[in-house]
């Protein structure tokens, strides 16, 4: 194997539960001395308070940073999960995100004294525009499946303008869950589109499905089997001559940049996942950003308030009788913004085809090199993943999650492993651009050396991982008796 | 750039293997129509030194209330932030994680947020809380879509005192699915009209928000009754999570379902997001919780272990029929709110409610002896409703020039309080800071 091996024991602290530690009248706040006198809270009204562990700022401070080591995230290693674009984050941003002036401002002070902030935020739309081709922007929606509500929405309001009724929406099968959830949020029934021997999508399945009652197609391109859809020209072209529209999830945005803009292969409108593409941190689980691009068709029913400049001055402009609403309290997930705005500045226009340029090159390294061990789902050029399956270990009684589970040993983060559906067992590998050609190496021979372990000692397998926190949890008995606090 | 780590060997060799000879060769799997002819209009990549001078700039424009005296809440609070806490929360095995899917490597993140839904539920009096959601808007949308789903019917109702922005949201949600919002006027005193929900028929909730938009305290007990007895749910929503310190928890008066926003929990206020959603429900309707959930189990040696469960509810599994579409939340700040609520513990959580309103109270009545009309008589905390002297725009520019933000005009919300403000006050503002605005606006 190449390399160093990268997973070992160290030593595992141990760390209670909060309220397993602590003594009351603790505290790790600094609370000053009331400047004004007590008055009591109206009787009728008063509660006790609630009842949380009382604990020092030393208690707090080791608490997490226990916890922490518990974790492993992009900055502990190589995370190839497939469809979640973890590539690393800058820390520079981070720095841009903590300026008082961006973290500690209040978002109802009058417009003139938010003018960087709207500046910004307009200045981040015009990129995304310029990256897709698309004609307008709102960056309000929280994260990717927020921004497939907004724009199912707007779909759903154009429609609603015409005068016309359409009760269902084209998912293709490929699709994220997210996908087929958000159109049902906004009433459609999500008709399944079915993936040919390539993987994509054929346009005469589209042309039988697609009729006048359906409001249009979800695609994602690169599909989720990290496949161009190559037939989205002719496919937008049926979908719109029965009157609907093409929603594209942009989840995979990062195969792409600078080298095919989403306007121009006929898309209407899509959403960006800031939490992927542009590097913002995933946070364990969020906050995210999902801006959504439209073209002029949609531009109308975008959420309020919009951004926009007048002279030399940046407003928020609520005065869209067509407008869906509004998606968020305020104006979307602001903090992230800053993070994918000084992301974007950092590569510029170059460096962002040249990340997409590397993400794809990695993937098809990943795939060339594995392609003998691991049967691969579909075998043409990918993008910027690729994705296999457990159909040869699965012989030796082996799947793909005692796989998934060995990787950890070894000091890696699992790819994306049972999505998409349509393969099953999928191992959904995403090595972004950002890693090492020798981590990325490593992680090929490890693969390698974990196929021989399926053969010739499947039981290494099958007990992994041996070396985290916890070993392989009982998730079944999780959902049956639901304990969710303490 | 320093982010892309190939050297041209490596990509020559990364090539060969692949079998092409440039790496646009591999996009010659797009097909050449769907091909950009054109390079991107973008700006080249800035330096990290200048990149920092152009965003100080940026961010010099702004007023952050470390400069300003704000007296706007509104949704969004000033509260102090322990040092400790962006400390913990830039611990990037935390912040450059995904979602928890391998559970053996995530128990950091998992074990924060069940300690997270604990404090939740403690704090609301609630059995259930969710791992968190986007904001106080989002999660009461969904909050209302949850009620509709359990009672199968498609109307609901909701305060007219809930955030504006709130309802607005709720509008954007739930009327493209054919369901009617009615709102609930509210009366003299500043609290939701109790007998026109009395008045309702077949709506699948109330929803009531407390302390209110006016920062009055609702008798949330009495619209629970109310609308029990018409088999409907009661939901209660807050953007003042500091509240629960002093005030009667919604879980002790028969609340079903809780939605609010936990900015105030130690979460800078960066312009409005990222906050936090909280959603928390009666056990009865945990099956129906939109977005994930922490629980605890055991692994293979007995130990105990943190997953994250009941996922058959969600869009992964369950597709269109999922609760809802969530995937990504807001776990980061669900993670910051847990390391606040555990920095200040019980005690200190009482505590520093109790000054928030000492302090509100001090203003209120600091006013009232200066002749400011305080429009509703009722308990408040930490936000009151003023009417000021006519012709007080002038005044508010002034100020506004001096650093200090006097309120938020209501009448763009509310017509009929066309001239009135809501202030807001937190243990940030001093005596000396409420002196000074008195001072200002009756001078
Ligand atoms: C293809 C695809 N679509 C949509 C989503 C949903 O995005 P988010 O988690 O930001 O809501 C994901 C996230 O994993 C995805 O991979």
């Amino acid at each position: 194997m190449s390399g160093y091996r990268q997973g070992d024991s160290g030593l595992i602290l141990n760390e209670p539960l909060l309220w397993e530690k602590g003594k009351k009248g603790r505290c790790g706040f600094s609370l000053p001395e009331c400047d004004v006198d007590e008055v009591a809270f109206d009787a009728e009204f008063a509660g006790d308070g609630p009842n949380f562990p009382d604990l020092s700022e030393v208690e707090v401070v080791r608490h997490y940073t226990r916890l922490s080591t518990w974790n492993f995230g992009v900055d502990t290693g190589m995370y190839p999960l497939g469809s979640c674009t973890m590539k690393y984050n800058p820390k520079v941003n981070e720095r841009q995100a903590s300026l008082p002036g961006f973290s500690d401002v209040h978002p109802l002070l009058p417009e003139v004294r938010n003018q960087g902030a709207l500046k910004l935020m307009f200045d981040l739309e015009h990129f995304l525009k310029e990256l897709t081709g698309m004609d307008a922007v709102t960056l309000q929606p929280a994260a990717g499946a927020h921004g497939e509500l907004a724009g199912i929405l707007m779909i759903n309001a154009y429609h609603k303008k015409r005068g016309e009724i359409r009760t269902k929406i084209l998912v293709p099968d490929t699709a994220h869950g997210t996908n087929p959830a958000s159109g049902a949020l906004c009433g459609y029934m999500p008709v399944a589109v079915p993936v040919n021997e390539d993987g994509i999508m054929r346009v005469e399945d589209v042309r039988a499905l697609m009729d006048e009652e359906t409001a249009g197609i979800m695609v994602t391109n690169p599909n989720t089997l990290g496949l161009f859809e190559k037939n989205i020209r002719e496919i937008c072209e049926v979908v719109h001559g029965k009157g609907g529209l093409v929603y594209g999830d942009g989840a995979n945005l990062n195969a792409i940049m600078g080298y095919v803009k989403m306007a121009d292969i006929g898309v209407d409108v899509m959403h960006f996942n800031l939490h992927k593409t542009f590097a913002t941190p995933h946070g364990g689980g969020g906050p995210g950003s999902g801006p959504v691009a439209v073209t002029r068709t949609l531009t109308p029913f975008l959420p309020v308030p919009r951004v926009e400049k007048l002279k030399d001055h940046y407003h928020l402009v609520t005065d869209y009788p067509d407008s869906i609403g509004r998606m968020m309290t305020f104006y979307g997930h602001f903090g992230i913004m800053v993070r994918a705005y000084s992301y974007i500045l950092s590569m510029g226009g170059e460096g962002l085809k040249e990340a997409s340029a590397h993400a794809v090159l990695n993937a098809n390294y990943i795939k060339e090199r594995l392609k003998e061990t691991f049967h691969l789902a579909y075998d043409h050029t990918c993008m910027h993943e690729c994705v296999f399956s457990d159909a040869k270990q699965e012989p030796y009684g082996v799947s793909t999650l005692d796989m998934a589970k060995r990787l950890i040993d070894y000091g890696f983060h699992p790819p994306t492993i049972y999505f998409p559906l349509v393969v099953p067992g999928a191992l959904m590998i995403e090595p972004t651009e950002t890693e090492t050609k020798e981590d990325i190496d490593n992680f090929i021979d490890t693969l390698k050396a974990i196929a021989v372990e399926a053969k010739e000692s499947p039981e290494l397998l099958k007990n992994a991982p041996t070396r985290s926190k916890v070993r392989r949890l009982d998730e079944t008995s999780a959902a049956r008796k639901p304990c969710l606090s303490g | 750039m320093r982010y892309l780590p190939h050297t041209p060997e490596d990509i020559k060799e990364m090539l060969e293997v692949i079998g092409v000879k440039t790496v646009d060769a591999l996009f010659e799997a797009i097909p050449e129509s769907c091909r950009s002819k054109e390079p991107l209009n973008l700006p080249r990549a800035m330096s990290e030194w200048d990149l920092n001078a152009h965003m100080d700039a940026l961010a010099a424009t702004m007023a952050p209330s470390s400069e300003y005296r704000v007296f706007i809440g509104a949704g969004s609070y000033n509260h102090y932030i322990p040092s400790s806490v962006p400390y913990l929360l830039s611990r990037s095995e935390f912040s450059t994680a995904y979602t928890p899917y391998q559970p053996e490597i995530s128990q950091g993140t998992l074990q924060g947020i069940y300690e997270f839904q604990t404090m939740v539920t403690r704090l609301l009096g609630m059995d259930v809380a969710t791992a968190s959601h986007y904001d106080g808007a989002t999660a009461l949308s969904e909050a209302l879509l949850m009620a509709v789903r359990k009672t199968k019917k498609k109307r609901v109702a909701v305060s007219s005192l809930c955030h504006p922005f709130h309802r607005e949201v709720i509008r954007t949600y739930l009327g493209p699915a054919g369901i009617e919002v009615v709102e609930v006027p509210y009366g003299e005193d500043g609290r939701t009209d109790l007998a026109a929900v009395g008045a309702m028929d077949d709506v699948a909730a109330v929803a009531v928000q407390s302390p209110n938009f006016f920062g009055v305290v609702e008798d949330l007990a009495s619209f629970a009754q109310v609308i029990h007895a018409k088999k409907g749910l009661m939901i209660a929503s807050f953007t003042e999570s500091i509240a629960w310190g002093l005030v009667k928890n919604p879980g002790s008066q028969g609340v079903d379902i809780v939605a609010g926003d936990g900015q105030s929990l130690g979460i800078p206020k960066a312009f409005g997001g990222p906050g936090l959603g909280l959603l928390a429900s009666s056990k009865a309707l945990m099956r129906q919780l939109p977005g994930r959930l922490v629980g605890t189990t055991t692994d293979l040696d007995g130990k105990r272990g943190f997953v994250l469960t009941l996922a058959a509810r969600e869009q992964h599994i369950r597709r269109e029929k999922a609760t809802s579409n969530i995937c990504s939340n807001n776990g980061l700040c669900a993670l910051n709110a847990a390391m606040y609520m555990a920095s200040l513990g019980g005690t200190g959580f009482k505590r520093l409610a109790q000054i928030n309103h000492n302090k509100a109270e001090y203003l209120k009545r600091k006013l009232m002896d200066a002749g400011v009309k305080i429009t509703f008589a009722s308990a408040t905390f930490n936000e009151f409703v003023v009417k000021f002297p006519e012709g007080f725009e002038k005044t508010y520019d002034r100020l506004l020039s001096r650093m200090i933000v006097a309120g938020l005009p209501l009448g763009r919300f509310y017509p009929e309080l066309a001239g009135h403000y809501l202030l807001c006050v937190t243990e940030t503002l001093s005596k000396i800071d409420m002196d000074q605005l008195v001072k200002e606006v009756t001078a």
